[in-house]
């Protein structure tokens, strides 16, 4: 039913468009006429100085020119007029500058993530554990398992991330955020109404990276191979 | 002193001879320490500029090092291993370092990691083997299991790189601070004798530091203690106290006793006596645990496990041993070694280790509740010794204590603020400073001090202090940092000078008998305690040296004999007083002399600035001077 719905919206916009489409027509070919005026009047200008260059002597002409750039000033002004135009398209440009905002998205470098699975792979056997069937085993073996990865990963973590809560209070207790908050740190679930300062109840006490150390790298290095195949002689 | 300068006029070229410049260690920014250990190095620095500055702050050196091939991070621990990879094993460029494109070795975790697939190629321990009588520790030796086509290296040599990548990577961090012109403290064992300081030092100067001053491991402890306290150590040490520094690392156990004596009203410390080398750590006790396990294990299955399955328990035991040493909680840890293939659940091996387990075999094994007068326990040598490395026999670690304390008897004669009861059997320790990562674990902590204080209490001494507050994996290097300050006059400084006294050997004028070696004389040539930058001549002793051809002395020394003079000549000594170390030699050049001609000479010893000992030959008729070499096996460098 919403779809059928949305294909008649569909079907109707064109009615709409169309009269849009007319107006703006009429306002492109009064500018565009505007325009043309215009130019034709500049180069008038410009043919008139361009003969009056090399005929200096004649002093008629020279009058004649005189009596014409008065005629012609009231012209200026309607340029004058155009720039006014031009103001607005200030305005576009100053909308312009913070328009790239959304467009900007940090690009994560793939070395970096190479790395992580690699130390992890490496500590912990993560992607021999994750790329097994674990339906093929029992739990028992699975746990035994799972102690190796679970080792292997606090260690990694451990040695290469430190980690710090974002909210010290005991999860469960009830918290006060005053205004100003920030937004990214805390996370507002529920029934969110009203104006800080809010109270609710510290569900999940939140996890950050204060420092991050990840081994560097030689140039030429391929991180994509994340752990190398092994051959015993 | 004038025999100090004259010594100096004669070896100007060499520069551990060189006198220490105050105004030099003045100028110098930072006081760095290292640690040279059997297992991993640390360099712990502190800035020294501020003459003024009661207190100093230590920071450690982040080591950058391969960990993986390509792959670089950046540790406060070197491990000491070097690794002679093929060259179809890692591409090029994969072995860059921040400060060069392509390291002569491969030193720090990489080389762990690689040898623990690989041992072959695995050079480790290269510490232990610089005090290893009879073997030469300048040829290429190591890996000494190594198939003929592998490239070795020698002891001295592994040392060296370690110490050159540590080098490297201060320079690379401080290039307004190059460490060539810091003051560099490099720690040693108590236990080591000349030949191995020397060769530590020489390893030094081979990476550039050529004023590095020895330290030994105990004391940079105690240094490291009393620098963690702020000043308030005069407040947990008492005149009288006799300190015990047990320090178990991963490969030695160093012992060693510092007396607390009233200086000028005053608490001076005096390292009085140090222990033998005991070739027996944290290592051997993460192998014993495995080897349980594998037995275990076999048991259970019926299969035999293979070499990297060993090593895998070996390593999930270090790990289970310390929560099981540090928590009363745990009573099982899992221990699991995973398939070595892709499969990970599949072929994954299961078994615990329990308290149980751990108790009989750290606990009882390795720090058994003996007496204290009972000696460790030991098997006759075999006549070839140059096989391996001699590790200890015994691996109770409280009999070689037991056996330390009962032959340090006497240690404190001389002090008149310290006595000992009449009935004392063995030396009483007031005090305890633990040192290594072993004794991290409260239970072992808690075993060794019960043990102790049973010896004490039998004796009806009051029971020993545990001092407390030390980093046992950084305190050596952070402790030798500290030692750079208290030579510019800060703080207190630990007394001592060798902890040895040296003997050489010659023959007596008894008339020969057919069929028996000539008896020989053991001549005192340095007492025990010499101070730094001292020198004593024997200009009664005369020897006729031939020139051209090299002379050989048999060399002892003594950590118990503390009367014994310069020029004393025993006649008889219980084999448990000298120790017989690696011959020494001297070697005439021919400038200016015939071959053949015999030329009478001296002796003369020295302990230099740097605190290793040198001993040189002077001629009777011309006072002409001729360095006496102590590895007489390591040939030309």
């Amino acid at each position: 039913m919403n779809t059928s719905q949305y294909k008649i919206n569909l079907e109707l916009f064109p009615t709409t468009f169309d009269a849009i489409h007319a107006y703006l027509a009429a306002t492109v070919f009064g500018l565009a006429l505007t325009v043309i005026i215009l130019l034709f009047a500049m180069l008038i200008v410009l043919m008139q100085r361009s003969k009056s260059g090399p005929q200096v002597d004649t002093a008629n002409k020279e009058q004649l020119i005189s009596a014409q750039i008065p005629k012609l000033q009231p012209e200026v002004k309607v340029v004058e007029k155009i720039v006014e135009v031009e103001k607005i398209v200030e305005v576009e440009k100053i909308v312009e500058l913070p328009a790239p905002k959304p467009i900007v998205l940090k690009e994560s470098t793939p070395d970096a993530a190479l790395q992580l699975i690699s130390l992890l792979q490496k500590e912990a056997r993560f992607i021999d554990f994750i790329k097994e069937d674990v339906n093929a085993y029992s739990d028992a073996d699975i746990g035994a398992a799972a102690r190796v990865v679970h080792t292997g990963c606090n260690k990694v973590i451990k040695e290469h991330f430190s980690l710090a809560t974002v909210r010290n209070e005991e999860e469960g207790s009830r918290i006060t955020l005053t205004e100003g908050f920030n937004a990214a740190e805390v996370r507002l679930t529920g029934n969110i109404v009203g104006k800080a300062p809010f109270t609710g109840t510290l569900v999940h006490k939140g996890w950050q990276v204060t420092e991050i150390k990840l081994p560097k790298l030689t140039e030429g290095h391929n991180a994509k191979i994340i752990v190398a195949a092994e051959v015993e002689l | 002193m004038s025999d100090e300068n004259k010594h100096n006029e004669h070896d100007s070229d060499e520069p551990e001879h060189n006198p220490t410049d105050q105004q030099a260690i003045n100028n110098k920014h930072y006081s760095i320490g290292i640690d040279l250990g059997t297992t991993h190095c640390v360099l712990s620095y502190a800035d020294i500029t501020d003459p003024d500055a009661d207190e100093i702050t230590q920071e450690v050196l982040q080591i950058p090092q391969l960990t993986a091939p390509g792959v670089i991070e950046d540790k406060a621990q070197l491990p000491s291993f070097l690794y002679q990879a093929h060259e179809a094993e890692i591409n090029d460029g994969e072995t860059a370092l921040p400060w060069t494109a392509k390291p002569d070795y491969l030193v720090g975790e990489i080389a762990r990691n690689l040898g623990t697939k690989t041992p072959i190629r695995l050079v480790s321990s290269a510490k232990s083997w610089l005090c290893h009588t009879g073997v030469d520790c300048k040829s290429a030796i190591l890996p000494n299991e190594a198939p003929e086509e592998i490239e070795r290296v020698s002891p001295f040599q592994a040392s060296s790189a370690y110490l050159e990548h540590l080098c490297s990577a201060w320079n690379k961090q401080h290039p307004e601070a190059p460490i060539q012109d810091q003051e560099i403290t490099l720690t040693v064992p108590a236990s080591f004798d000349p030949a191995a300081r020397k060769l530590t030092a020489e390893a030094a100067q081979k990476a550039g530091l050529n004023n590095a001053i020895l330290l030994e491991e105990p004391q940079a402890a105690l240094y490291s203690w009393i620098e963690k306290s702020e000043g308030d150590w005069r407040n947990h040490a008492n005149v009288g106290d006799i300190i015990l520094v047990i320090d178990i690392g991963g490969g030695t156990t160093d012992l060693s006793l510092i007396a607390v004596t009233e200086e000028d009203g005053t608490l001076g410390l005096t390292r009085i006596a140090v222990g033998d080398h005991i070739l027996l750590g944290g290592d051997n006790m993460d192998l014993a645990l495995a080897y349980t396990l594998k037995a275990k294990l076999e048991q259970e299955g019926g299969k035999r496990l293979e070499g990297w399955q060993i090593q895998a328990l070996t390593h999930a035991c270090r790990a289970a041993k310390e929560s099981i040493l540090s928590n009363d909680e745990a009573d099982n840890i899992p221990i699991v070694v995973p398939n070595r293939g892709s499969s990970l659940i599949g072929g994954t091996l299961r078994t615990e280790l329990n308290r149980d387990e751990v108790n009989t075999v750290l606990l009882q094994g390795f720090l058994p509740e003996v007496a204290s007068n009972e000696q460790p326990v030991s098997r006759a040598r075999t006549g070839l010794r140059t096989a391996g490395l001699p590790y200890a026999q015994d691996a109770a670690i409280t009999r070689h204590l037991a056996s330390f304390l009962t032959r340090q008897l006497n240690a404190i004669d001389e002090f008149n603020d310290i006595s000992l009861p009449e009935n004392a059997s063995f030396i009483h320790p007031t005090a305890v400073l633990f040192n290594g990562g072993v004794l991290k674990a409260p239970r072992f902590a808690d075993r060794l001090m019960n043990v102790i204080n049973s010896w004490l209490s039998a004796e009806q001494a009051p029971d020993a202090r545990l001092l407390t507050g030390l980093d046992l994996d950084l305190a050596v290097a952070r402790g030798a940092s500290y030692y750079g300050y208290v030579r510019k006059g800060k703080g207190v400084r630990i007394k001592g000078g060798t902890a040895a006294s040296y003997y050489v050997g010659v023959e007596s004028a008894m008339p020969a008998v057919p069929g028996m070696s000539p008896e020989i004389q053991a001549l005192c040539i340095a007492p025990f305690g010499m101070e730094e930058a001292t020198e004593v001549e024997l200009p009664n002793d005369e020897f006729g040296v031939i020139v051209g051809e090299p002379v050989r002395f048999r060399f002892f020394g003594s950590k118990t004999r503390r009367e014994d003079k310069v020029g004393t000549r025993l006649d008889y000594w219980s084999s448990d007083e000298l120790e017989e170390l690696d011959e020494i030699e001297i070697t005439l050049p021919e400038e200016n002399r015939k071959a053949g001609e015999v030329i009478p000479v001296h002796l003369s010893v020295a302990v230099t600035e740097i605190g290793t000992l040198a001993l040189q030959a002077i001629s009777n008729q011309d006072d002409n001077r001729w360095k006496i070499e102590f590895d007489v096996r390591s040939g030309e460098e």
